[in-house]
């Protein structure tokens, strides 16, 4: 019996699925929204990891290959879906306990400082968890003493993020009741400070812009369109030098364009393939994401209303989105084309001689990290703030990733990795105390972090 | 006119706006006093004109849906005090194709 109970609580399926039950329970809902929500989450689990699966075998590892054959360099599709469903095989329970235990610290620190902000972006917290996993681990933390530095630091940052966005997040939504809860946070900062320099310029939403292109505001489309172009590129510079006349042995994930099956498959179809089922994976992940937070952020939306009435509410970056349709667009656009210059740049890194990954625009962040880029140098610059706002961004979500790759150990060798800048400054800020301090005092140094606000608020309150 | 009995909350990747506002319609529905009708929340990739009566979207991705039927526009998409209005317009419509917001 201890067996199957010890068993239960690792496995991580069973035990996002236990999580969820204590907390529906708690909350005294009737049995058939317990049972729901239960197997919801479980299931929610699974089709996650299957979508993993078929990310991996399906195109991402075939897109590595091919990319090392033709141009001898590690490509990397920055995807934080991608990224975290790969995690999750290694860093499943570890980043369920930290994600658990970071919304509950997040409470905490609500309650009892001045980031006085709840953080109900769940798939955001999900993916935070699992990356602070990965480089808390690099330190060689595991089991408890990984939880707690784990959920310390997820607190921690799921309350600063919306912190140091608050003063344009007014501007923006006309109001102090609502924060912005989106881990590409810091991009969005700096898109605000470089708007600062153009105070008074015409906003974006002053002039006529073309609402067509929001058809790109459907990840299955603009992943797929994206992913088909990035596809077709490295095939055929691959096929230009002589892949399918190689040896297919020396290639364990192209056997299906080199070795003929009843027909030999056309290079270009073979490359439209793999870059739509690209997206299909993520498609499948996403759903597993879904399932998995629609269970569990509204409960815990619910326990922190009760707990902390002050609190201002977190929420995903499309809440700004209504505010700057115009900006949306122009920052998602230009911040796409500044993460083709941060490639160009990389790739001249690397003739060059200074071995670098070699991050590619992924759409996804580009969209909705360089959008809020956009509104959030808009509201401060105008157009001129949400052009160059979301340009900077657009850079620095390119060459962010590309730093931060060493500190992810063997995840760094993926082809796909985090994209969003948070994401990149904790990994940079914390992965690099991880390597220099390891075990307990390295727990410290995260209790410590997360302690830090709170004490600092209870010194300011005594004054 | 058909009655609405299902709404749809629709946001890009369907994770986190949609299903703060589907949150907040539960909310408002309870206020309206109206029990035979659900919200859900979904992506843009999944939604459909079939898949509710009455879709809930901001503004910024309402071109994405102008051909619906029946849509509320949401200008500040966390505002209670506004979907709470435009839910009570679209409860009291009686055509069956109306944009609520636009």
């Amino acid at each position: 019996m201890l067996d199957f109970i010890l068993n239960i609580l690792a496995t991580p399926a069973m035990l996002v699925g236990i999580m969820a039950l204590v907390g529906l329970v708690l909350q005294g809902k009737p049995i058939e929204d317990v049972v729901r929500g239960t197997v919801k989450t479980i299931v929610g689990f699974l089709v996650l990891s299957a979508g993993a699966g078929f990310l991996t075998g399906g195109s991402l590892n075939a897109f590595g290959e091919l990319f090392n054959y033709a141009f001898n360099m590690q490509g990397v599709v920055p995807n934080n879906e991608a990224v975290v469903a790969l995690a999750l095989k290694d860093f499943g329970l570890a980043t369920s306990y930290i994600m658990v235990l970071g919304l509950v610290l997040n409470v905490v620190l609500a309650r009892f400082s001045k980031l006085n902000f709840i953080f109900l972006t769940g798939h955001h917290s999900l993916y935070m968890a699992c990356m602070i996993a990965v480089v808390l681990s690099v330190g060689g933390l595991e089991g408890f003493p990984l939880y707690l530095a784990g959920g310390c630091l997820l607190a921690f940052v799921s309350a600063f993020s919306p912190w140091f966005l608050q003063s344009t997040m007014e501007k923006i939504v006309e109001t102090d009741e609502l924060g912005f809860g989106h881990f590409g946070g810091f991009g969005y900062w700096v898109s605000a400070q470089v708007g600062k320099l153009f105070k008074g310029s015409k906003s974006t939403e002053d002039i006529n812009f073309p609402q067509r292109l929001t058809f790109l505001r459907d990840t299955t489309v603009s992943i797929g369109l994206t992913m088909v172009v990035f596809f077709l590129i490295v095939t055929a510079i691959s096929v230009g030098r002589g892949v399918l006349d190689a040896d297919p042995a020396g290639f364990g994930h192209l056997s299906d364009l080199l070795v003929a099956g009843e027909t030999k498959i056309h290079w270009a179809v073979w490359a439209i393939t793999k870059g739509l089922s690209f997206s299909g994976a993520i498609y499948i992940i996403l759903s597993g994401v879904r399932l998995i937070v629609g269970e569990m952020v509204p409960a815990f939306k619910g326990i922190a209303e009760k707990l902390v009435p002050g609190a201002i509410p977190a929420i995903d970056c499309p809440v700004v989105y209504p505010y700057a349709p115009n900006a949306v667009l122009i920052g998602f656009l230009v911040s796409f084309l500044g993460g083709i210059v941060g490639l160009l740049v990389l790739g001249a890194m690397n003739n060059a001689g200074i071995a670098i990954a070699m991050i590619l625009p992924g759409v996804v962040p580009h969209f909705f990290c360089g959008a809020s880029a956009g509104v959030f140098g808009n509201a401060e610059g105008g157009i001129k703030g949400a052009v160059l706002g979301s340009f900077i961004h657009g850079l620095l979500i390119t060459f962010l990733p590309a730093i931060v790759m060493p500190v992810f150990g063997t995840l760094g060798f993926a082809n796909t990795t985090f994209s969003d800048a948070d994401f990149s400054w904790m990994a940079l800020v914390f992965g690099n105390i991880a390597a220099a301090v390891k075990g307990i005092p390295l727990l410290v140094i995260c209790v410590a972090v997360y302690l830090a606000p709170i004490a600092l608020s209870l010194v300011t309150r005594k004054k | 006119m058909a009655k609405i009995r299902k709404i749809m909350c629709c946001c890009g990747s369907g994770l986190g706006s949609s299903m703060m506002v589907q949150l907040n319609t539960n909310e408002a529905l309870k206020k309206l006093g109206v029990t035979d009708c659900v919200a859900e929340h979904t992506s843009l990739s999944e939604v459909n004109v079939n898949s509710a009566d009455l879709f809930v979207v901001g503004k910024d991705i309402y071109p994405q849906l102008k051909n619906y039927p029946r849509v509320l526009v949401l200008d500040k998409i966390m505002s209670k005090k506004e979907l709470l209005e435009k839910l009570q317009a679209a409860f009291e419509m009686e055509g069956d194709e109306f944009h609520i917001g636009v």
